[in-house]
């Protein structure tokens, strides 16, 4: 089987990496600011930020047919969905 | 195009066992926030952070192998793949110190001292097992893969026209960053 992909430039994924590590940055450093409930929020939107960065370009995702992302984005509405269930089990039992 | 439908399936199911885990995690955590707490900052900063930068530049110079195959820049690919294979030994030989620390501090499951911490402390330090240990678990057999790719690039098996396992073993990889990016975080910065 040959695979035609799109080619990505490296200049595009040394500037992702670049994002990357800045991001990891940013995230140690909003830790050591001890901003309580916020800090977990923030923790976990940076991480989601960098997963995204990763998803998108490092595993080409921009580049693959749209049923590519449906599927990632039904596995992340999956796990969404039995995250808020048990939360509410565990918030309202 | 199907093997990289099938990969991607493969990476969800992936994506649902480390949420499953996650999911664990956070129950636990929001019961027992002061015990995670102390359980993290007994956690070795330093470590984690080079290896969080071990795993990104990984992640980079194995998107930057397929690039170069996709060019017909064999040489160069194989490079990227040893220097990933490289940087995942790191990774590996951090994690052996970290885990031995703790080992010699008596902080292991099962261990004598352990029974004896709060509760919440317990289930910190066993997740902490559980997901990192599953996650080093994860980086072995992706540096086991990409060793084969450098061998099918050797021997052509791999090349510019045909390159969609060296493709599926970067899409591994690519996992087994996501799930430390998220791990990072959760063990080693709660604050």
């Amino acid at each position: 089987m040959t695979s035609k992909g799109h080619i990505v430039g490296y200049g595009l994924f040394i500037s992702v990496w670049a994002c990357l590590l800045v991001l990891t940055g940013i995230t140690i450093w909003v830790a050591g600011l001890h901003l309580g409930n916020f800090s977990t929020f923030a923790a976990m939107l940076i991480a989601t930020l960098k997963a995204s960065l990763v998803l998108w370009f490092f595993m080409h995702l921009k580049y693959e047919p749209p049923v590519f992302k449906v599927m990632a984005l039904a596995t992340i509405a999956t796990l969404t969905v039995i995250v808020l269930m048990t939360f509410t089990d565990i918030w309202f039992r | 195009m199907g093997a990289k439908f099938g990969m991607w399936l493969f990476l969800f199911t992936e994506v649902l066992l480390f949420g499953g885990m996650f999911l664990l995690y956070s129950v636990f955590r929001s019961r027992f926030p002061l015990d995670f707490h102390k359980g993290a900052e007994e956690l070795n900063l330093t470590l984690g952070t080079v290896n969080t930068v071990v795993l990104l530049t990984s992640s980079l110079s194995m998107a930057v192998a397929i690039t170069a195959m996709q060019k017909g820049a064999a040489r160069l690919s194989l490079c990227m793949q040893g220097t990933t294979v490289v940087l995942a030994g790191a990774f590996l030989v951090n994690k052996y110190f970290e885990w031995t620390a703790k080992i010699s501090h008596g902080i292991y499951p099962g261990s004598e001292h352990m029974a004896n911490l709060p509760h919440g402390e317990i289930l910190f330090y066993s997740l902490y097992y559980v997901m990192t240990g599953l996650h080093g678990l994860h980086v072995i057999i992706g540096l086991i893969v990409i060793v084969f790719m450098m061998r099918f690039t050797l021997n052509g098996a791999v090349n510019q026209g045909d390159y969609i396992k060296l493709e599926n073993s970067g899409l591994y990889w690519h996992l087994v960053d996501l799930v430390w990016i998220y791990l990072f975080p959760l063990f080693y910065l709660i604050t």
